[in-house]
């Protein structure tokens, strides 16, 4: 039973698409996220959701109700979705209990004293309930939006930029912590964000957005391995793309040799595609006797991360052990470690340049 | 360059003194036992002096509540005909002196104005008993509330715009509707911004002199002068003026305790996202009409009186005596601003210099000159200087055997340094304001590029001062020109101005020929108005 469903949904921003053509489902229970950069219309996306932006076409359902369509709009406050805000939004008047306790309108003191405090329980603030909001630091103030949102019981949960005012260290903890929060309230939520890492760990499924568009709907592991576009290929995670021609249709070779992949559909043999090489697909050996000279070094802690060129210029990146140093200008052995290579046609690539 | 902080604390001490040794010199009348005027006064017109101030101050308070409140609200949460340029026209009132009001509304609305000979001829009656009298303290209310509202208008706009977004949002998304969610939420977050405007509006309300004595208002402004002109008795004067800065100080102490709150109520960003809710037909033009009609009679109706006036009058007030008249309230404006700014640059730097304790808190104390209504601050500039003059000219005297005169306070000296003493505080909050703005990194990045200091306040702080001090400097100028109780009070004997004439004239009865002079100065206030609306508009973009 689907619990968000968005079908082609288009919004506008004053005179321009913000939004168009977005398709989406997330499950009960699941928690979703958009990402994209600034702009791409992902914070749009997520108050039309919530009602707070009028829709231009197509239709929002939640638990298999229509709240937003052409015909229909039914107003945010009888939506049942709670919403956390990028700046919290917390009341400066009311303390942290009332806070928490404002959306419980229908409720006996006696519930709602039960509710905030399982709430304050659940997020781990069980002694703050007297504070103020100013009285806390970011990521308590983060936690009571949380709360208040989750008070009500709605029926999903909407985070815009929810970690982007705090501390980097805190936000990625903070981030599995939420997650483990929805979790024990199984409770389906939809994010948005522009960091990768927050994404990666919050979400079962992650939306990558680029100028209005939804690209790829997907786990966070096949977006990474197989990314639909190139756009998500550069977003996420590093790599190069490198010219390729389409040998037979499992197979396209390059100039690191012969590689196994699944091409697009409509591509022909002999025709030029761009492949996309991850720096963990490219090993270092030393023992190796195909070699290539280094152009660029970058010491990364844990790794360094080599810029290599290949005889016909072009450039891929290659992971090595922080211990091994090569200068720049060096020549130094690879091995390739690709079990399955992702393609793009040249048109897909060119109308998004790496 | 242990030198230099010493030289700024000096500096600064003596600016300091300047502008507190006339409240000092007032409040030691404190300790002073009241004559055979004060026992009258306090047997007789206090209790009504008293009476009216609480009455002024509860009608005041709860117009501009009204109007200051609901069309913040309406402005900045609809989108309806109008609400754009609505949004900075409101704050057009402020350009109009209430005395000045005063003088057309009189005329507007008394036995031979157009309104009622309107009526008169249009019911066939020859009297209108019926007709409230403007010329009352429930007038006075209605027009002040008019005048002053933009102060409550602009704080609370500034609080509804700033935080409120996304708090309202995040209710509505808990089910909350829109009655509950402005008096619930939208309204305690504004609340120290609201309380502040409030009491900014009243400070006024207390320190106006032309209203209510036009009015016939009994209030302390009107009795401090009659005390001093009438009867001559300055200590009386003084002791009364005593019980006003009372009520001043009250009305401080609350301000400040709301500014105080305000910090934790101040929330992030603004939210550029949130689209206005669109109100069309029959709602949309009753949000026009209810945000409309304070402008309307706060600014449009005043304005068309005057420039009536002045066409009508033109034929005989414009002439030498007028430019004469504009010429003199023109350069002893521009005199005065030179001088606050000045004075206010060397405290700003001094305080920015000598990173002192002492010297910021000598800062702090010359700001509280705004709040001391003109009347009383004239009396307490007064007493001082009468004194001094007295002293010089008696030591003259027995000396040389020459009369030296009024050398302090019956000249322009006196008004100088009683205006500089009440816009000091403009002043420094401009000129503060800009000086924070360039960090004390880039004096030493400036150094360490090898400035010499007198390089650096040329070629880093003038460019990025520069603002600030012609906004401070335009400022002070308009308050000046318009400033009436203090100007009266202090000029030399035969200098007049353009609010002195207006004054005169509408004392005479002769409302036409205010006309000119009240409409230069309209016209001149509202040169700070543009200013502070197109700041405005920045901050939104």
């Amino acid at each position: 039973m689907p619990e968000l469903r968005l079908h082609q949904v288009k919004a506008m921003h004053q005179e321009h698409i913000a939004v168009n053509q977005v398709n989406l489902w997330l499950k009960a229970g699941e928690v979703g996220c958009l990402l994209g950069p600034s702009g791409c219309g992902k914070t749009t996306l997520l108050r039309t959701i919530a009602g707070l932006h009028a829709l231009a076409e197509g239709e929002i359902q939640i638990d298999q109700q229509v709240v937003s369509s052409a015909k229909k709009m039914v107003p945010t406050e009888q939506r049942e979705v709670g919403m956390v805000f990028q700046d919290y939004a917390l009341y400066p008047h009311l303390n942290v209990e009332q806070n928490i306790a404002f959306g419980l309108h229908r409720h006996s003191r006696a519930q709602k004293e039960a509710r905030v405090a399982q709430l304050l329980e659940l997020v781990g603030l069980p002694a703050m309930a007297k504070r103020f909001p100013h009285q806390l630091s970011g990521g308590q103030q983060q936690r009571i939006a949380l709360a208040r949102a989750l008070a009500p019981k709605p029926k999903i949960l909407l985070m815009d930029e929810p970690f982007s005012g705090l501390d980097v260290e805190l936000r990625e903890s903070l981030a599995r912590e939420v997650r483990g929060i929805l979790k024990a309230e199984g409770m389906s939520a939809l994010m948005v964000t522009h960091n990768q890492n927050e994404a990666f760990a919050m979400a079962d499924s992650v939306g990558v957005l680029k100028e209005g568009r939804l690209l790829q709907w997907d786990t966070p592991y096949n977006l990474y391995h197989q990314p639909a576009h190139p756009f998500i290929a550069d977003f996420i995670g590093q790599g190069s793309l490198i010219t390729g021609s389409v040998c037979d249709c499992r197979a396209v070779h390059t100039e690191l040799g012969l590689l196994k992949t699944q091409l697009p559909l409509g591509t022909q043999a002999g025709e030029a595609v761009s492949v996309l090489v991850r720096p963990d697909d490219i090993l270092h050996d030393d023992r190796s006797d195909w070699k290539l000279e280094v152009v660029n070094r970058a010491f990364r802690g844990s790794h360094f991360l080599f810029t290599l060129k290949l005889p016909s210029g072009e450039k891929v990146m290659c992971m090595s052990q922080s211990h091994h140093d090569h200068p720049v200008g060096s020549k130094i052995g690879i091995k390739l470690e690709m079990d399955h290579a992702v393609v793009f046609t040249k048109e897909a690539t060119l109308s998004q340049t790496l | 360059m242990s030198k230099t902080p010493k030289l700024w604390l000096w500096l600064s001490i003596v600016i300091a003194l300047l502008m507190t040794t006339p409240i000092w010199v007032l409040v030691s009348f404190v300790f002073t036992p009241g004559n055979e005027n004060w026992q009258h006064l306090l047997n007789t017109l206090l209790p009504e002096y008293v009476l009216n101030s609480i009455w002024l101050m509860l009608g005041v308070g709860f117009g501009t509540l009204l109007l200051g409140v609901s069309t913040a609200w309406l402005v900045t949460h609809y989108r309806f005909y109008g609400s754009r340029w609505l949004h900075w026209a409101l704050l057009l009132p402020l350009a109009m002196p209430a005395y000045i009001s005063a003088y057309t509304y009189t005329g507007l609305l008394e036995f031979e104005g157009p309104v009622q000979t309107a009526f008169r001829e249009l019911t066939g009656q020859t009297t209108l008993g019926w007709f409230p009298e403007i010329r009352s303290i429930g007038g006075a209310i209605l027009l002040f509330s008019l005048v002053l509202y933009p102060y409550v208008y602009l704080l609370s706009r500034s609080a509804f715009s700033a935080s409120g977004h996304h708090a309202l949002e995040v209710s509505r998304t808990l089910g909350v509707g829109p009655w509950k969610r402005f008096f619930y939420i939208a309204l305690p977050m504004a609340r120290p911004a609201i309380i502040a405007g409030v009491t900014l509006a009243l400070m006024e309300t207390l320190a106006d002199f032309g209203a209510v004595q036009h009015f016939g208002v009994d209030t302390f402004t009107t009795g401090i002068y009659r005390t001093w002109s009438g009867l001559g008795d300055t200590h009386t004067a003084a002791q009364l003026s005593l019980v006003l800065l009372a009520f001043v100080a009250l009305l401080i102490g609350v301000e400040r305790w709301t500014r105080k709150q305000q910090r934790y109520f101040e929330q992030s960003t603004p939210s550029t996202e949130t689209e206005l809710t669109q109100l069309k037909g029959v709602r949309g033009w009753s949000l026009f009409a209810i945000c409309f009609l304070p402008l309307l009679l706060g600014f449009l109706v005043p304005s068309a009186q005057l420039f009536y006036w002045s066409f009508t009058t033109a034929d005989t007030q414009w002439n030498r005596e007028f430019f004469e008249l504009a010429w003199n309230s023109f350069s002893l404006a521009l005199i005065s601003a030179l001088v606050v700014v000045g004075l206010a640059v060397i405290l700003a730097y001094a305080k920015r210099l000598s990173r002192q304790k002492s010297v910021s808190r000598l800062v702090t104390v010359t700001h509280l000159g705004y709040a001391v209504p003109g009347t009383v601050l004239a009396i307490a500039v007064l007493i001082p200087l009468a004194w001094l003059d007295k002293v010089i000219d008696d030591f003259a005297y027995n000396h040389y055997e020459v009369s030296t005169g009024l050398i302090f306070s019956g000249t322009l000296f006196a008004l100088v340094l009683a205006y500089s003493v009440r816009f000091m505080s403009v002043a420094l909050q401009s000129v503060e304001a800009g000086l924070q703005r360039i960090k004390p990194n880039m004096d030493d990045s400036a150094r360490t590029l090898g400035l010499a200091s007198g390089t650096i306040l040329r070629k880093v702080h003038l460019p990025l001062l520069q603002t600030s001090l012609l906004t401070a400097l335009i400022l002070v100028f308009v308050e000046v020109l318009k400033e009436l109780p203090t100007t009266l009070i202090l000029r030399p004997f035969n200098f007049d101005t353009l609010s002195i004439r207006a004054y005169e004239m509408a004392a005479d009865e002769r409302l036409a020929d205010a006309g000119l002079p009240a409409l230069l100065i309209v016209l001149t206030g509202l040169i700070p108005v543009i200013l502070l609306s197109q700041l405005m508009d920045k901050k939104r973009a």
